[in-house]
């Protein structure tokens, strides 16, 4: 009887259901799907001189994506962005998220200022690092002169740039991270911690057999997603590095390029070509890091 | 003896490590703050290096005003924000009770598709809909800017897990007193997500506020900018101006800081929440 009640083809379900999930299903498709297939079908063209018709260029847009340096280039910058932005957002948040888990003095303050940058504007961000790396006027190197240490080009070095990119990165998402990482901590039992402290393992034995462990649920949420927000990086770029700064050209991510092909040399198909790359990229990279947490969490 | 010494040690360490950290997160606000007070001399006076401003001028502020129509800029951002929370949540909410609640057939596909467009870089969809809006000679409009999020993949998720973590028995109570589906989902089940609920709007305002590239591309007209995009186009026609590009920037981050200060508990909670239920 139960079972018969559990298969059984339930009209009211059925009709609600659909009712419900009608403007999510229809606003999915219009909004994301279908622009998908848009956005791989306008790869295929050429946008035609202001802005006039679509000319069929057959795969003319990624022979030139694959021979073009500097998209080779920018793949690069993004993946040097990504690979010290996320393990020092991701190692920083946990260091201060231990810290506050533990009752001491200040900690809804403290946790209230390093949450702050996700509050702010990314452009107001981005301006105020820009004034603290001002190579003449800056804060930074005002610092640095004071205890006798030479003046450094921030943002124009192309050596550095990229570095001083990813630290305002870092800077900008700690706070998210370490309110992600709370969480999780939240959820441990407190017997473990009491049973470790009875066996006599000290605070680190404790972090890495205890903590680390219970915590990976959570750590490999953040990694996921850092690793997909870090690749698509744009803001920083955009608004801190100048079309003239000489080091552009070494810290300019794959999503900088979709912007100034698409909508400022309105060159779409080409545009396109660079974001469906993006699209292969992601897919692969996150497709690998869910093989890799299936592996380490059935071993 | 010796223990006590060691906790108290040990608990200043800590509060060494937090400090310093905080100091690092602050200081650029600190400064943003305090060169927007400055003239433009000051700001860029080196021997003596300038800290506080010798007055607390309000001209950076003033000339920034007279330049931007912040009260223009504020509508803005606020019809954007609330338009995209109004419909992420009523959108979400129901479809996220469908695919939680409901058995039919279908549901796993509509619930494919969700997961689906999580997990795709959200600059596919920008050339598309940009076209889509401009088609549609809505460019430079406050519907131009929610229009990509009058629905929410990531919220219907979010609402699904809240349904489904619901106990059972409630409903099924709900039936015997003879609910119907809709009644039983507006009265009884919606009731309890809300915590959800205020997570996804939440998370919904951070992130309007914070869009930068749907700004740029769709509503180019000043009149019709949110914030973030306003202060973006700024930067080239300022120049080296820092105390007003400071003024600028003050003025767009107060109130949302304002509001963060004020709501901190839901704000930490709720992107506690839509991190940590996936």
């Amino acid at each position: 009887m139960k079972r018969r009640e559990r298969t059984k083809f339930n009209l009211k379900d059925f009709l609600w259901g659909w009712l419900f999930l009608l403007p999510t299903v229809a606003g999915l498709l219009i909004l994301n799907i279908i622009p998908i297939f848009q956005t791989i079908y306008q790869s295929f063209f050429k946008t035609g001189a202001f802005g006039k018709g679509n000319i069929f260029v057959g795969l003319q847009n990624y022979k030139k994506l694959f021979s073009d340096a500097s998209i080779w280039q920018a793949l690069f910058n993004t993946f040097k962005y990504a690979i010290i932005e996320v393990p020092f957002s991701i190692a920083i948040a946990l260091v201060f998220a231990v810290l506050l888990n533990k009752k001491i003095r200040g900690r809804t303050v403290y946790r209230t200022i390093y949450f702050l940058p996700m509050v702010a504007a990314p452009a107001a961000i981005a301006m105020v690092w820009r004034w603290l790396y001002n190579s003449k006027f800056g804060l930074l190197n005002h610092l640095l002169n004071s205890i006798g240490l030479e003046s450094v080009n921030w943002v124009a070095d192309p050596s550095i740039a990229f570095i001083s990119i990813a630290a305002v990165g870092i800077w900008s998402v700690v706070g998210y991270n370490m309110v992600l990482f709370l969480a999780g901590l939240q959820e441990i039992p407190h017997d473990y911690y009491e049973a470790a402290e009875i066996d006599g393992a000290n605070a680190f034995r404790q972090f890495f057999a205890i903590t680390l462990p219970c915590l990976s649920p959570t750590m490999f949420f953040v990694t996921v997603t850092r690793v997909i927000g870090a690749l698509q990086v744009f803001d920083v770029i955009y608004m801190m590095m100048d079309k003239v700064n000489p080091a552009i050209y070494k810290t300019q991510s794959l999503v900088y390029l979709f912007y100034k092909y698409s909508f400022v040399e309105y060159n779409k198909g080409y545009g396109s070509a660079i974001v469906v790359l993006l699209l292969a990229v992601i897919m692969a990279i996150t497709a690998v890091q869910v093989y890799l947490q299936k592996k380490w969490s059935d071993a | 003896m010796n223990n006590k010494i060691k906790k108290l040690l040990n608990s200043t360490l800590i509060q060494i490590i937090l400090l310093m950290g905080a100091v690092v997160m602050i200081v650029p606000f600190v400064w943003m703050f305090l060169t927007s007070f400055k003239t433009i001399s000051e700001s860029t006076q080196m021997n003596p290096f300038v800290i506080l401003p010798s007055k607390w001028r309000l001209d950076a502020f003033k000339s920034v005003m007279s330049k931007m129509n912040f009260l223009r800029l504020y509508w803005n951002t606020l019809v954007l924000i609330a338009g995209r929370i109004f419909f992420a949540v009523i959108t979400a909410t129901m479809a996220g009770y469908a695919l939680g609640r409901l058995k039919f057939p279908g549901r796993s596909l509509a619930f494919g598709l969700v997961l689906f467009q999580m997990m795709v870089p959200g600059q596919i969809f920008i050339i598309p809909q940009y076209l889509m809006v401009s088609k549609m000679g809505m460019l430079n409009t406050s519907f131009a800017l929610i229009f990509p999020g009058l629905v929410t993949a990531f919220g219907t998720f979010l609402l699904r897990q809240a349904y489904m973590n619901l106990p059972k028995d409630l409903e099924e109570a709900a039936v015997l007193d003879g609910c119907g589906i809709f009644a039983r989902f507006l009265f009884v089940m919606l009731p309890l997500t809300r915590s959800s609920m205020v997570a996804l709007g939440i998370f919904t305002a951070l992130f309007a506020f914070k869009d930068l590239m749907w700004p740029l591309v769709v509503n180019t007209e000043q009149t019709t900018m949110p914030l973030s995009a306003a202060l973006a186009k700024i930067q080239g026609q300022y120049g080296s101006n820092y105390p007003e590009l400071m003024a600028a920037s003050m003025l767009a981050c107060v109130p949302m800081i304002i509001i963060y200060i004020l709501f901190q508990k839901q704000f930490i909670e709720g992107i506690a929440t839509s991190g940590s239920k996936m």
